[in-house]
């Protein structure tokens, strides 16, 4: 199970590696979005919309990737081929999934500095709770966004599709991250941060440990 | 008379004298005067809203474990009439809210999290309008509506647990006994109506799979003697 959960991280990195249109594109599209809303809020409480828009630009810019992400299985019947082969579909879930989380902690590592930058908003608090949000949140985002974009790859109006299965999905968590990074740069003398980060935590968690058997349902099929 | 026809008549029958109790019988409520008459409305809508997504998850979950069609027309069902009580739950509660709180729309735990579940919900609803095979629908929307019933315990631990700007939770206690009785009456009959819909939907979709699924084989076809 291990091996073939390596070999499907390693066949989408891979992928990446050789053509890196996906990780590219998203990293650009997050950061036109952390920009924008940068240059239209014009300077006045720009730091306290840092975290919500940290998260804003990496949950839309997440979508392009999970889409893609199954778009380049489809082409030529790879998904199909895959299940065949056969790979078990709960190493296919957690190898895309894993995959889809180092997309996403790679864009946000990049664009983190620039936020911070943009919206002068340093950290004050606890810096490695700080970083464990965002990885977390990924991975909050990808374990459910790899089963959504299963199922949304193959239908019509994929790009609409996803977004408004994974965004209300997601919201919970988003928010508690988001509110967890906006007390952390503003010092969290409350220490409010490890509650919120407790709900990121325990959100991420059900959808990794159960997310594999509606998973498994969708390829199956 | 079929069973339908008497959840019809007698639906509509006590929602009026529920309508009628809620307007002109019960006193007008103690602090917000007559808008507090809205709470026969927005209320029942409420409970039902979360009470037919965990009916459709119930569906979804059976679905997934042991395929049939009924299953899947349950949870249509189900889902459809869930997001349309939530749709006026929340526009009655907007309408409530102007002369109560003073905003038609507040950002607060209880109101996200309705709208959350709303969104989540109606996403199932877009996701069937885009796929063709039936199979693949019922698969996929079973799936999607387990991952998003998520949203209905979560609003309901907000509603019971949070303190926000919306009022306590109305509770026997908290009514007199002509405001309970017009509740009752009033969500009552909505459940009724409601068992109506689920009912008449699960017909519409029965026939819809009937004539979505392909002819049989012509005879010595596939072995097909």
């Amino acid at each position: 199970m291990l091996n073939q959960i390596g070999a499907v991280i390693a066949k989408d990195l891979l992928v990446e590696w050789r053509s890196p249109v996906r990780t590219t594109a998203v990293l650009f599209f997050a950061l036109a979005i952390v920009l924008l809303v940068a240059f239209s809020s014009g300077g006045g409480a720009l730091k306290r919309q840092a975290a919500s828009t940290l998260w804003m630009g990496l949950l839309l810019a997440s979508t392009r990737s999970l889409d893609r992400s199954f778009q380049v299985e489809l082409e030529q019947g790879a998904l199909e081929g895959m299940v065949l082969w056969p790979v078990h579909p709960v190493a296919l879930f957690y190898g895309k999934a894993i995959a889809n989380t180092l997309v996403l902690w790679l864009v946000s590592l990049a664009i983190t500095p620039f936020v911070i930058a943009i919206f002068d908003a340093p950290v004050k608090g606890n810096l490695p709770m700080f970083i464990g949000f965002l990885a977390v949140g990924c991975a909050a985002i990808a374990a459910p966004g790899t089963t959504f974009a299963a199922i949304t790859s193959r239908a019509r109006a994929a790009s609409a599709l996803l977004p408004v299965l994974l965004f209300p999905l997601v919201m919970p968590a988003m928010v508690a991250s988001a509110r967890g990074i906006g007390v952390l740069i503003e010092g969290d003398i409350m220490n409010q941060a490890p509650t919120w980060f407790g709900v990121v935590v325990a959100f991420a968690a059900v959808h990794w440990l159960f997310g594999p058997l509606f998973f498994r349902a969708v390829v199956e099929e | 008379m079929r069973a339908e026809h008497v959840l019809l008549v007698s639906g509509l029958v006590l929602f009026a004298a529920g309508q009628y109790m809620g307007l002109f019988w019960t006193p007008p409520e103690m602090h917000m005067g007559d808008a507090g008459r809205m709470l026969y409305t927005h209320v029942p809508p409420a409970i039902l809203a979360m009470m037919a997504f965990m009916m459709a998850s119930t569906f979804a979950l059976l679905s997934l474990f042991s395929p049939r069609p009924r299953w899947d027309h349950g949870l249509v069902a189900c889902v459809e009439v869930g997001v349309l009580h939530n749709f006026l739950l929340l526009a009655l509660g907007s309408i409530w809210s102007k002369p109560t709180f003073g905003v038609w729309w507040a950002w607060e735990p209880r109101i996200t999290f309705s709208t959350i579940m709303f969104v989540g919900f109606a996403g199932v609803l877009l996701l069937r309008q885009v796929v063709d095979d039936s199979d693949k629908r019922s698969l996929w929307s079973a799936v999607t509506t387990v991952m998003s019933s998520i949203t209905v315990p979560l609003t309901y631990f907000v509603v019971t647990k949070v303190a926000t700007l919306h009022q306590e939770l109305s509770t026997p206690e908290s009514l007199s006994a002509p405001m309970l009785l017009t509740l009752r009456v009033n969500l009552f009959a909505m459940v009724l109506l409601t068992l109506w819909f689920v009912a008449m939907r699960m017909r519409v979709a029965a026939s819809r799979w009937a004539d979505e699924a392909p002819p049989p084989l012509p005879v010595g076809v596939g072995g097909a003697q």
